[in-house]
């Protein structure tokens, strides 16, 4: 940094003007993505009695976990209705379990059955296998909305209509972004090890398990966050196969809860509560993996 | 995309077994793929051909379908319902992609100035993480006319109640709003990402050569980082024609079919009116559009390469 005058003085560093604006519209943008999620805590943890008093206020009014208690149907249906919440019972605790069921089918079959498909891709030779490879590629274009009602055809044609296998199925054994990441990582991974395995006797089946799996747990375990936050925070395709409450997920139960308007509103505190408690095993899984994640956006930006 | 071919043959030539490799290559390499060949076909490939077929149908579910040729795209192109629909994502499209683009835009390059700091790329992303039905919910209830926390800072400066999803003329701007909230972080990180791989000689060269920050900008910059404009731009495209969550939590298609996007349309007519054949119709127009729309832009954003 040299500055063209030649007096002493006026050699003082200059005020980097264009640093600090850009650092105040980053923290800015910094608040803007971050206020949102205060405000439903702050919401959540609201008393709904309160939730008129004080609309402004940053801090939750008369601090309370009822609206937790509520939403998870720990406390009774008249005292919930006392508090303005809807008469009908919200059960969040199974539309939670619902949907961790359902993300744990998704993300065990696809991941393992893509991971199979991806090595055969990436190290077997077997007729046709570029151009299946090219096939599955190419429905990688395919808008969600085209295949929607030919699967929900088929998943009731089957009896699955209203089972978490029927929600399961299409993404339970195979989607093309899994078998195309997985494959770009194993063409990555050496031979070397693979091939003395091979030499020594040792079986695909074998190798594969035991050889490659192994080497790859960061990639397998990032395709697994990246499924599970994927299958969690699907909507249309729970609410048109699955909408009884027996296997209804959270999405869907959220939706469903937002409809009930038992003042003439919706019941805020509780709904607050109920985005809450959906959004926390995304957060537990992003602060432990949160660099995995970041890592993959890049990865898929350049595909 | 290159395949590369195998290199254990030539190792398991030298154990002097190859057809026997070969063989137990292709049966275990059919065994590995066969259940994801399976779920493929099942819900991929078949799909895909019932749909077309399908869409030449008039269809309840709960009488046998009756073949009806071309007659729903023909309803289709008289069907105003469906132009309005067109018209309304469109729009849509057209308040979401610019701004997130730009703004994107101007978040990564400031980043790729100031931080690469992991905890202020993690806080960007955040929003994209969450399902569109929290978020949606959650915005519903920040742009609550009456007591939500938005308007009250209006009213704290002076200004009048905004009924943000109430009004007809507010609604799309609003619901675009969300999702620029939710997807602004994620495509200024894939951008950043782009920015990173920009080798600082390039700049160095161009700077010793006289150019100007806002030449840099546009003679190194934008052209290099053009295949990754070029792949956000098309993808996010893509995803903002095929809006659905956030609209099916905050307005559902309202106020006066104002938010009544193609998706929701397509919702409509399959599960509520249970019009498969025409809902599969205009699920296959939407299909066709979005092929055409991609390979226009793709076009236009490679036609700019040939005057760097």
């Amino acid at each position: 940094m040299t500055a063209p005058t030649q007096s002493v003085q006026t050699q003082r560093r200059p005020i980097p003007w264009g640093k600090i604006l850009a650092w105040a519209s980053l923290v800015l943008i910094l608040c803007i993505t971050l206020f949102p999620f205060w405000w439903m805590l702050r919401t959540a943890l609201t008393y709904p009695k309160a939730l008129f008093q004080n609309t402004a206020s940053l801090l939750p009014v008369q601090t309370t976990l009822i609206n937790f208690k509520r939403v998870l149907g720990l406390i009774s249906a008249q005292e919930g209705v006392a508090l303005g919440g809807t008469g009908q019972a919200i059960n969040f605790i199974l539309a939670l379990r619902n949907s961790i069921i359902l993300s744990m089918m998704v993300v065990v079959g696809q991941v393992t059955f893509s991971a199979m498909a991806a090595y055969a891709f990436a190290r077997l030779r077997f007729p046709f296998r570029n151009q299946i490879f090219a096939i599955y590629i190419a429905a990688l274009m395919v808008p969600g909305i085209v295949m929607l009602i030919p699967n929900f055809v088929l998943v009731r044609s089957l009896n699955l209509t209203n089972t978490f296998l029927g929600v399961a199925l299409p993404a339970m054994l195979m989607t093309p972004f899994a078998v195309f990441f997985l494959r770009q990582f194993f063409l990555g991974i050496n031979r070397e090890v693979e091939e003395a395995a091979l030499i020594d006797g040792a079986d695909v089946p074998v190798v594969f398990f035991q050889v490659v799996l192994p080497m790859t747990v960061p990639a397998i375990s990032t395709l697994a966050v990246i499924t599970f936050i994927n299958t969690w925070n699907n909507y249309l395709w729970p609410l048109v196969v699955a909408n009884e409450e027996k296997v209804r997920v959270l999405t869907v139960a959220l939706g469903v809860f937002r409809s009930q308007t038992p003042q003439g509103a919706p019941d805020w505190t509780g709904l607050m509560a109920g985005t809450t408690l959906a959004i926390i095993p995304t957060f537990l899984l992003f602060i432990l993996m949160g660099r995995k994640i970041l890592d993959s956006i890049q990865f898929t930006g350049f595909k | 995309m290159s395949v590369q071919s195998s290199s254990i043959p030539k190792l398991a030539l030298q154990a002097g077994s190859t057809r026997r490799w070969r063989t137990r290559e292709t049966v275990w390499g059919l065994i590995l793929i066969l259940p994801s060949l399976i779920g493929f076909i099942a819900f991929y490939a078949v799909p895909a051909i019932r749909g077309v077929v399908i869409s030449f149908t008039d269809w309840d579910l709960l009488t046998p379908a009756k073949a009806v040729g071309l007659a729903n795209y023909m309803h289709l192109l008289k069907d105003p319902n469906f132009w309005r629909a067109l018209k309304v994502t469109a729009y849509y499209v057209l308040l979401n992609i610019p701004l997130q683009t730009i703004l994107a835009m101007v978040i990564a390059v400031m980043m790729s100035r100031l931080t690469k700091s992991l905890v202020i790329r993690s806080i960007l992303i955040i929003p994209w993480l969450m399902p569109s039905v929290v978020v949606g919910l959650l915005w519903l209830w920040l742009m609550d006319p009456n007591i939500g926390i938005l308007n009250a800072a209006i009213r704290a400066l002076g200004g009048p109640t905004v009924p943000f999803l109430n009004l007809p003329d507010l609604a799309m701007p609003s619901i675009a709003l969300i999702n620029i909230w939710q997807y602004v972080g994620y495509t200024a990180l894939l951008i950043f990402a782009g920015l990173q791989s920009i080798p600082g000689s390039v700049y160095e060269a161009a700077s010793i050569d006289g150019a100007s920050e806002l030449q840099m900008f546009w003679k190194v910059t934008v052209p290099l980082l053009r295949p990754v404009l070029v792949f956000v731009a098309v993808t996010s495209v893509i995803g903002s024609f095929q809006i659905f969550d956030t609209i099916a939590i905050t307005t559902k298609g309202g106020p006066v079919n104002a938010t009544k996007v193609l998706n929701w349309y397509i919702y409509e007519q399959a599960f509520t009116r249970f019009n498969m054949g025409y809902a599969t119709a205009i699920s296959m127009v939407l299909f066709l559009l979005l092929i055409f729309v991609s390979m226009a832009q793709m076009r236009l954003m490679r036609a700019g390469e040939s005057d760097v």
